[in-house]
């Protein structure tokens, strides 16, 4: 198993806000938009730099996708930042005809997504973001792992014209992609090649895919590890040959179930080689107040929750 | 064209299209169609400042025009044609298949004159806030304009809108109402009352301004001129402009039953029996 090492914790919503931030000085026509969350979606520097670039909108996030709509018509590339249930749920109708199906180029910047919110409770913990967006024809759908990866995605999609929806958190998680890594939407990042199981993680859980990864090679399981940090338009192909290899698989997200990666994955396999497959995610069901650590453990979406999965789909090869 | 008879002329035609186009189809919305003859006209062969010849997505230089309550489409691509962003043959593939045309307006079939996707109501001010917001930033000095629906005043959106566009001074922008006091499922009063509209936008920050006979081709052309010299001066600019549902054929005003129906033979030609005089129809 290869080795993963870190020199700290990051919040992935910080990484948003320096590429972001980066954005501001490098790209003239890049634009920002928030609802009354600057902070948490720290873009005050991009605010306090490029002042007549940033709009904020207040608590009207409809109204946000509209303007952003509208900004693109003018040339502009504009993000929109607020928490992922405000950014999708909320707004679902507004992004389907006015983005979506009109092709503006906006970028749906969604932070605080999935259980890792924590204490605020189920009304903000959205577990259907990646479901909904994907379904939206032509919707780029985006989930890095830490905050390097998600500075990079930010940069990244500045220049893929037409609709993206990223998808980051609020806590501190180990910061281990490498600073100068290049983003490549659509292309998987192997983490480990292994020969057992291939385990296919996104977001918040592919550092816990890592530490899954070690303690089963402890137990002398070789574990293959995708990052997939978009699952829209998905990587087919490396998806595919790890399972020609391992023929069994793993996926692992801090989403529901239903619509997130493991349905991406699940499809292409049908389509292709139907292979064994376990999901880690959470099963039909709202998330609840708790620290992030205690919510992750209560819903099944630990390191030990990947480390059962691998040895159970395993056994259905 | 600022010749009036010649409006009128236009205008007349125009209304012939909608009623063939809808008949053709036997679906649409004739209703706020006939209605907003007058405005659309005007707007896209007076008023405005574009370039149907050379359509193109970001306008730089060129007023703007988003049509919010996308449902009346049909007078929307009969204007369009009619001066010159496509071919006029193009509208009889009005809601068939294959078609540039559909239902509801939209970019995704690439039909040149359409900015942006509308069927859904109340998005369109948001929409049109933005274009204003990127041509204050391109300092580009042209305007931008919008249309919709006084049922369509009932979602939400309209009024972050109306507040995000006070609140920001976005003063290169003329919203239209059009106020014909008709929904789907009967009078506006009686659905859900607007109360009292130009005071609930004075409140909101913005200038308001009425046409009060909204299918009198002068009196649209002059309120419109008159909202035009408000831009600049720090508000957002709204006009409430009264038209009838189904404006040009009698049997189709006074009532809110065309708002979403087609005619038969029998009534498209009473219809077209009403608007007769130099037809040039596609």
């Amino acid at each position: 198993m290869k080795k993963y090492t870190y020199t700290e914790k990051k919040d992935t919503r910080s990484g948003f806000g320096a590429g972001l931030s980066e954005l501001g000085k490098s790209n003239p026509d890049v634009v920002a938009l928030c609802a009354d969350l600057t902070g948490s979606l720290k873009m005050d520097a991009f605010q306090k730099d490029h002042p007549e670039r940033f709009f904020q909108v207040g608590i009207a996030e409809a109204n946000m996708i509209g303007i952003a709509a509208g900004l693109t018509i003018g040339g502009k590339i504009p993000f929109t930042g607020t928490f992922a249930n405000f950014s999708t749920g909320r707004v679902y109708d507004q992004i389907r005809q006015s983005v979506a199906y009109s092709g503006k180029n906006v970028k749906i910047c969604a932070s605080h997504a999935g259980l890792t919110l924590g204490e605020d409770g189920a009304t903000h913990q959205i577990l259907e973001d990646i479901g909904l967006m994907k379904m939206l024809p032509h919707m780029c759908v985006i989930n890095p792992c830490d905050y390097n990866q998600t500075k990079a995605a930010t940069i990244a999609i500045a220049d893929h014209h037409g609709p993206v929806y990223l998808r980051f958190g609020r806590p501190t998680v180990p910061n281990f992609t490498p600073a100068d890594q290049k983003f490549e939407i659509g292309k998987a990042i192997m983490l480990n090649e292994g020969s057992d199981v291939t385990i296919i993680a996104t977001g918040h859980l592919v550092w816990k895919a890592i530490e899954a990864g070690e303690q089963l090679a402890a137990k002398g399981i070789s574990a293959e590890i995708i990052n997939i940090h978009t699952i829209k338009p998905l990587d087919d192909a490396a998806i595919l040959k790890s399972l020609a290899k391992t023929k069994c698989v793993v996926t692992a997200e801090e989403h529901q179930m239903n619509g997130g990666l493991g349905d991406s994955v699940a499809q292409l396999l049908a389509r292709n080689t139907p292979a064994p497959q376990e999901f880690v995610a959470v099963n039909d069901s709202f998330g609840e107040s708790g620290t992030p650590d205690q919510l992750m453990t209560k819903y099944g979406l630990d390191t030990v929750n990947i480390v059962e999965a691998a040895e159970k789909v395993m056994k259905r090869k | 064209m600022a010749d009036i008879s010649q409006l009128e002329q236009l205008a007349k035609q125009v209304r012939r299209d909608i009623v063939r186009m809808v008949h053709a189809v036997n679906s649409g919305h004739p209703g706020g169609s006939l209605g907003c003859t007058e405005y659309l006209v005007a707007l896209y062969n007076v008023v405005m400042k574009h370039d149907p010849k050379n359509f193109s997505m970001d306008g730089k230089g060129e007023d703007l025009f988003f049509l919010s309550n996308g449902h009346i489409s049909p007078v929307f691509y009969s204007v369009l044609a009619r001066c010159g962003y496509f071919p006029i043959d193009e509208l009889k593939t009005f809601r068939k298949l294959n078609s540039r045309l559909q239902g509801h307006p939209t970019t995704h079939e690439g039909l040149p004159g359409v900015r942006i996707a509308s069927g859904s109501l109340g998005q369109g001010m948001s929409v049109a806030i933005g274009a204003a917001l990127a041509k204050k930033l391109n300092k580009d000095t042209s305007i931008v304009y919008s249309l919709h629906g006084d049922g369509e005043l009932q979602e939400g959106q309209i009024w972050e809108a109306a507040i995000y566009a006070a609140a920001n001074k976005v003063d290169n922008y003329i919203a239209t109402i059009d106020y014909n006091g008709r929904q789907i499922d009967g009078d506006v009063e009686n659905v859900l009352s607007l109360g009292n509209l130009r005071t609930k936008f004075e409140a909101f920050g913005w200038e308001v301004l009425d046409i009060h006979e909204g299918n009198n081709m002068t009196a649209v052309i002059d309120g419109l001129r008159k909202a035009q010299t408000f831009i600049g001066k720090g508000k957002p600019i709204v006009v409430i402009m009264k038209t009838e549902m189904g404006a040009g054929v009698d049997f189709m005003m006074g009532t809110h039953k065309w708002h979403g129906s087609a005619p038969n033979d029998e009534q498209l030609q009473k219809a077209l029996d009403q608007l007769v005089g130099n037809e040039a129809d596609y």
